[in-house]
């Protein structure tokens, strides 16, 4: 118990909250984007992973990810939190890292909720996002921070480039395609229904992240600092990147557009917070911008209904972080190792397994995942239900309820 | 003339629009409005409080056509508005003493024939 840190404590205690609410700022994010009748819908399935995904990590996702085991695999061991008290993990208590990482496992999950809205039947998503949370998030978690393979290979992903992000994009593409698109979907326009709640969520997302990656050197020590600055510029470069895109495209700076930006740009620093100089954040953040732009642009006159973009923001903006994390990163920063600019090409290629392997292993396991669940439940929303909307059909609610005609029902059943 | 009003359901909407361009109708209004017709209650609930939501999200259109565009305009409201369950809605078909178009102050047929479209014998 001597070793823990009082400093480093308060500000994973910090970290963890601000992780946190980067779910219920997803939920946000995500349902300002959908139409009105599945606005509920949409913020519950992020809202719902911090329960879901929350024990499942407590119970068993914990152990499966970080507990000592193989290369592939944590163990048992750690199940039901059994073993895990006030003791030191690095310089916090062991109970803090538990739940510091479960808040990474909740979003990851929640981010591939944005490829199958309005559409998906509730029941069959619980089950998903809690399976997943153990199947596919809790070994590549391992894979790359618990000591298994990735790690000891020499990948750097600081926060979760490829665990969380490549990871829920490789998961969205699968289950939107086994979905299948929405009805309306190339039909009809479908618009959102509320930017500012797009907005409110981007940049409650950009205040979180500041745990996200800021958290992830795991003490208030330098490398924070450096993943915190990382994550204030980077993102503010692919806002005025994106802004200039749109503007030479549209001749107009969309709102939508800025809120997906900043979310892309922090995609994109989260591998290499920790481990590049703030001029190479910058140059990330304004790299990163193009690819995801231009994958949107795409996407939308495709047949793939990865409704909002996972694949084109976390996917794309990913793998950017993760490749450019091999590029640049600098040993007198990092104090860990260099990336090719500074003399080490190996890094790139390492970089590049992680990628691949997590997308293999993701796409694969989540494929398995939801034609497993599909063997007992109907996945998809009836035509009809589609149509008058997952709030009311699904949740028994209305976001924008006005009340008239609602006539009241006692308890006991009668008017 | 006739003013044509019809209360469809709000996801039939485009539809409806689509097959009311096809049928080269294009001057309509259109507003969100809550109806009853008989179809199946829907229940809420919001932590203790349940209610029975008597009243459906409709859409009413209105649109003043020139008698020989009666038939094609209910004829597309009948087809895309449809779905077989109760709750599809109504089309009542009105008559109009008189039609002004406010810009050019024209009357009754030449107010509502779409200026785009060339004059045809009725």
């Amino acid at each position: 118990m001597s070793t823990i840190s009082p400093a480093d404590t308060a500000w994973m205690l910090i970290a963890t909250a601000m992780v946190l609410v980067m779910t219920p700022a997803l939920g946000f994010f995500y349902g300002g984007l959908v139409r009105a009748k599945n606005t509920l819908n949409t913020m519950m399935m992020s809202f719902v992973a911090l329960g879901f995904v929350g024990i499942a990590w407590a119970l068993i996702g914990y152990s499966l990810a970080f507990s000592e085991g193989s290369g592939l695999l944590g163990s048992f061991r750690n199940t039901f939190l059994n073993g895990v008290r006030l003791e030191s993990h690095g310089t916090i208590p062991h109970i803090l890292f538990v739940a510091y990482q479960g808040t990474f496992a909740i979003i990851t999950a929640a981010l591939i909720s944005g490829a199958i809205v309005e559409r998906m039947r509730f029941g069959p998503y619980l089950t998903f996002v809690t399976l997943w949370s153990i199947v596919v998030y809790a070994p590549i978690a391992h894979w790359v921070w618990g000591g298994g393979w990735l790690g000891k290979l020499g990948a750097l992903d600081f926060a979760g480039g490829t665990v969380v992000h490549i990871n829920a994009a490789a998961a969205a593409l699968v289950i939107a395609l086994v979905l299948g698109t929405r009805k309306d979907y190339a039909r009809q326009a479908i618009i959102p229904q509320n930017v500012p709640f797009t907005l409110l969520g981007a940049g409650l997302l950009w205040f979180g992240w500041f745990g996200f990656n800021g958290g992830s050197a795991f003490g208030a020590n330098a490398s924070a600092a450096l993943a915190f600055a990382n994550t204030m510029f980077a993102p503010s470069a692919t806002l005025v990147v994106w802004s200039l895109l749109d503007l030479m495209r549209t001749r107009k700076t969309t709102a939508v557009g800025a809120a997906t930006a900043i979310v892309v740009g922090l995609v994109a620093i989260t591998p290499a917070a920790g481990f590049v100089s703030p001029l190479s954040a910058i140059a990330i953040g304004g790299i990163a911008a193009a690819p995801s732009y231009f994958a949107l642009l795409w996407r939308a006159r495709s047949r793939v209904d990865d409704s909002l973009d996972v694949v084109s923001a976390h996917g794309v903006g990913g793998m950017v972080g993760a490749l450019l994390t091999g590029v640049l990163a600098e040993k007198s920063w990092n104090g860990v190792g260099d990336g090719a600019l500074f003399g080490n090409m190996r890094q790139l290629g390492i970089q590049a397994i992680a990628i691949v392997a997590t997308i293999a292993y993701s796409a694969v396991a989540t494929f398995v995942v939801v034609k497993v669940i599909a063997l007992g439940f109907n996945l998809r929303a009836s035509v009809k239900e589609e149509g008058i909307g997952l709030d009311v059909t699904q949740h028994g609610e209305e976001a924008y309820s006005r009340g008239e005609g609602a006539i009241l029902v006692h308890a006991d059943g009668g008017i | 003339m006739k003013l044509v009003v019809a209360i469809v359901r709000p996801e039939k909407l485009n539809e409806v629009l689509e097959a009311l361009y096809r049928a080269e109708v294009t001057g309509l209004t259109i507003s969100r409005v809550r109806g009853h017709g008989g179809e199946t209650e829907q229940v809420e609930t919001y932590r203790g409080t349940t209610v029975k939501v008597e009243l459906h999200d409709k859409v009413r259109l209105e649109i003043g056509v020139s008698d020989h565009f009666v038939e094609p305009t209910v004829r597309a409201i009948l087809s895309a508005g449809r779905t077989g369950e109760v709750g599809d809605g109504k089309i009542f078909v009105l008559p109009v003493e008189k039609v002004y178009r406010i810009r050019t102050g024209e009357e009754d047929r030449a107010a509502v024939t779409p200026i785009t479209m060339e004059e045809s014998p009725a």
